[in-house]
Order: C-alpha cells, then structure tokens, then sequence
C-alpha cells in the first residue's frame, strides 16, 4: 500500500506524477504497516459484474502522527472492509487481498491496472 | 444597450425514460425540436456541439456529433463532441457560450444526449464507474457507494435527520409529476423513501437517480441576433467550471465540493449576481446528499446547514424562497448522463420565458449546477431573462 512523500514533506496516496503544488515524489511509504480510523463507510448492495455483493467499503484516515507535521493534510484511503460490523471512529488494519473484484469481468481491460490491494479488518 | 451578450433564443427536450431510439435518433429528435422552437433553418447553424459521456461504452457508437450535424441539415458547421463524464451538459453550454462570446459563430446549436437504459443496472453502474481513478476501481467502488459514504458523514457530523434527504426526493418527485418530459411522474411519500430498498447504506432507492434515455437542446446566438428572432430569449450571466480531486477521499473534507464552490464563485462574479438574487435553481441531485452539498457551495445555505432549509420548506417550488429543481430534478426528471447538464438550462430557460407551465415561479435570475464524477468537475451557469 504504496504512499509517497512529496518534496514539500506532505504524504498522499494513491500516487500521482506531481503532489497538488506541483512537489515531485522523493519516497515512498508503505501505509499497511499502520493503522488507520475508519472516517464514513457504507454497504454497497448494487455492484457492478465481477464485485462482491454486498460491498462493505470506508474511507479511513491513518494514524501516521510520526510521520507527519500537525498541519499537513490527512492521509487517507479508500478500500473494502473485511466486514460491514464498524462504526465510524473504529481503528482498523490493512489486510491484502489477491484479488478485490475479479479481473475482466467488467469494462476495464485486465492488463489496465492492478487487482490486488489492501482491505481494512477492525482492530 | 449591451450587444455582446450571448442568449439561448430556443430550448428542447425529448420525454426522457426508457426509449427505443438509440443514441443518433435522440440527438436529432431534440436537435430538430430546438431548431423548430426557435424557428431557425438549419442553414444556419455554424457550430454545432453534442454533449455525450459514453456513446462509445453504452452503444459501441462514435462520432455522434457529425452524424448529427449531417442528420440535421447542418452542413458545413464546425462540430465537436463534449464529454466531461456527468458535466458534460453543462460544458456544453460552456463550449456554446464561448463559441458565441468569441465570435466564432453566429449560431451555435447544442445537443446532449445518452442512451443507456439496454444495458443491465449492472453494466450501466460499471460503465459509469470506470471514469474513478483505478486505485478506487479496484474496490469496486460505485458513485452511489460514494454518496452512500458521504451521507453517512454528513449526518453524523451535522446531527441532520436521515428524512431531511428523503425530503428531498419527496420534493423533486412532486415536481416531477407537472414536467411531461420527465421519467418518473409520480409523487411518493416519505415513508416509502425511508422504507425502498437499501442501495449504498444509509441511501435507499429513491436517494438515487434512474437510468435514462434521453436528449436535450439549446440555441445560441448574440444577444442582437436574437432580437431578430424573438422578443422572449434568455441572457448566459456567466458560466464558468472547476475541478476538485480525482480522487474522492484526497478531499480535506468530504462534506465539502470545492468544484462547486470554485465554479459558483466564479459564475458569481462573472454575472455581478449573488446566491441571494438567484430566484430558481437546477442543481445535480443524482443523489439526495448531493442537493445539500451543492446548495452550501453555492451559498444558498451555510456548511451544514442545508438540511434546515429543506425542512423548512424554503426550496420548494411553490412555497419556499428559493425553488431547487423545479423540473424534478435528475431524481424524478432522469438523467441521461450527456444530456442532464443540458436539460437543466431547459428548465431555467423554460422559467426565465416563462415558457415551464404549471411548474412556472417568479424568476428573472436562475442557476443550474451540473456535476461530474462525485464532485471532481463542475460546471455552474447563470441565466437572467432577456430584454
């Protein structure tokens, strides 16, 4: 669960060529080495081919006060849940999964992009 | 007398809903239509734009713009396809309005349109889907699992009663029912909004938007040219767009959509008018949730605070301050992806007229908010009546 430090201190994630100001990527950050708080979540019943039915999914925050300034933005994800039982403030930990929805079943070419990825499970 | 301004001088749209036509008949079927209500030859047109997301994904058909320009007569008119996924109505209008505004053309047709509805709500979810970034793909994400998770936040934070949404949806499918080009002509009641199956939790069924077919249209000329058409046109104030991040969760906070709040203050200065002076507006509720973070954006109400307004009855049409969707929105009305941003300049055209019926208010200033992706590009345009 790759993040990246940008030139101005500040970590994102996913990430991109260029941080918001224009800062370059200097190094990365593996974020599934920490945990993170679970911000909104909800359970998705209408999926699209080749996605579990239902899909539990968050948005987290992670707990990285070592890593960052007080004033830099949070850095934050959004994956699946292991499970739809959380509560928004819960603290969660990445899990990886070879597979989060099954590749070539929807409009995306399998070769386009990754598959695998990092679920959040309640501490 | 100002003479420079850019006017829409016709409006049109198909009955939106599941059509047999395909793509190429709907775009003409409006294209036609607005040519007609303006009573302009189709001679002379000089550029034509077609708003469209995914005519390629949906019916494995491209092109549509020249097809249109030639089903219509068009010729030689310089042509462009528009696509800015669900905004891509509302850039249209942009594209018209700077085609005018620079002179490049005299008369400037646009036409927004989709065809969605054959495909399964599965194929149609993914397709609309496919334009989040791949690291949110991945996880199966859907716009409405984005809604669903704004929702959730909005209500805790704000401490705003899950019926406040609900309410919304009662309000725009009243609407709906006195617009006869909408897909869904029927009022429902709250109870049957806070019971419809759940969808993206705490959203139900009737939080979200149907999938449509269907087309909608807008002529474009100077302001001097339309007084050779007509005495009763409508003014482009201002229209102007902004983006916020790809990436949803990268937003400082997830209550707050800076592409509406970029491109209305901008719209705002562009015009010289402010939220207190826009008398009806059309904003892009694909989502319940949506009707609030667009009505704080724009300044109609302060950051957690729209929920108070709808319960106070403030956006209805024929009651409230400030009337929101009177054409029942996308909730009630449909929304055909290219075609919604479109079709909101229809309603505020309709209204600025006085052309909209039995869903007429009071207005001589109006808004429309079309929204693309969950917030990351926006396009806000503001219409006064023409005189």
């Amino acid at each position: 669960m790759e993040a990246v430090r940008y030139a101005d201190g500040t970590i994102g994630f996913p990430r991109h060529h260029l941080g918001l100001d224009g800062n370059e990527p200097v190094e990365t950050v593996d974020l599934s080495e920490y945990t993170a708080t679970v911000v909104t979540w909800t359970t998705s019943t209408a999926t699209p081919p080749g996605v579990r039915e239902p899909n539990h999914l968050a948005i987290v925050e992670f707990d990285l006060e070592e890593l960052t300034d007080p004033d830099d933005p949070p850095v934050r994800a959004l994956g699946q849940l292991t499970t739809g039982d959380v509560e928004s403030g819960d603290t969660v930990q990445p899990v990886y999964a070879e597979e989060l929805r099954e590749p070539g079943v929807g409009i995306k070419l399998t070769e386009s992009q990754a598959w695998d990825g990092f679920r959040f499970e309640p501490v | 007398m100002d003479t420079d301004r850019v006017a829409i001088i016709g409006a049109s749209m198909t009955q939106f809903g599941q059509r047999e036509a395909w793509i190429r008949d709907l775009l003409a079927e409006a294209g036609i239509a607005c040519l007609e209500d303006a009573g302009v030859e189709p001679s002379d047109v000089e550029h034509c734009y077609v708003s469209n997301m995914s005519s390629g994904e949906f019916e494995g058909q491209g092109g549509i713009m020249n097809m249109l320009a030639h089903d219509l007569g068009l010729l030689p008119a310089y042509t462009q396809r528009v696509d800015q996924t669900s905004s891509s109505g509302g850039a249209g209008i942009y594209a018209a309005w700077q085609s005018i505004a620079s002179g490049a053309s005299e008369m400037t047709l646009l036409v927004g349109g989709e065809k969605m509805t054959h495909r399964t709500t599965g194929e149609s979810t993914d397709i609309i889907a496919s334009i989040t970034h791949p690291e949110e793909y991945k996880h199966g994400v859907t716009l409405p699992s984005f809604a669903g998770m704004t929702a959730r936040h909005y209500l805790e934070r704000f401490d705003a009663p899950r019926e406040s949404l609900a309410k919304v949806a009662v309000k725009n499918h009243k609407n709906g029912v006195d617009n006869p080009h909408a897909q869904f002509r029927k009022e429902v009641g709250l109870e049957t909004v806070l019971e419809s199956p759940i969808v993206a939790d705490p959203l139900r069924l009737y939080d979200f938007c149907p999938i449509t077919d269907g087309s909608a249209a807008l002529l474009f000329c100077s302001e001097s040219v339309a007084r050779e058409y007509t005495d009763e046109y409508a003014i482009v104030s201002s229209v102007a767009g902004a983006t916020d991040t790809h990436v949803v969760h990268e937003r400082p906070d997830p209550t707050i959509m800076n592409g509406v709040v970029e491109s209305g203050r901008a719209a705002y200065e562009m015009s010289g008018y402010d939220p207190e002076d826009v008398d009806v507006a059309e904003l892009h509720d694909m989502f319940t949730i949506l009707e609030f973070l667009q009505m704080e954006g724009l300044g109609f109400a302060d950051h957690g605070d729209a929920w108070r307004l709808v319960e106070a009855g403030e956006t209805e049409r024929d009651t409230g301050d400030l009337p929101i969707n009177t054409s029942g929105g996308l909730k009630s009305k449909g929304h055909p992806l290219g075609a919604s941003g479109v079709a909101q300049g229809v309603e505020i055209y309709e209204q600025l007229v006085g052309e909209a019926g039995p869903r007429q208010v009071d207005a001589d200033v109006g808004l429309c908010c079309n929204v693309g992706g969950f917030g990351n590009c926006v396009i806000t345009t503001i219409m006064e009546v023409g005189a």
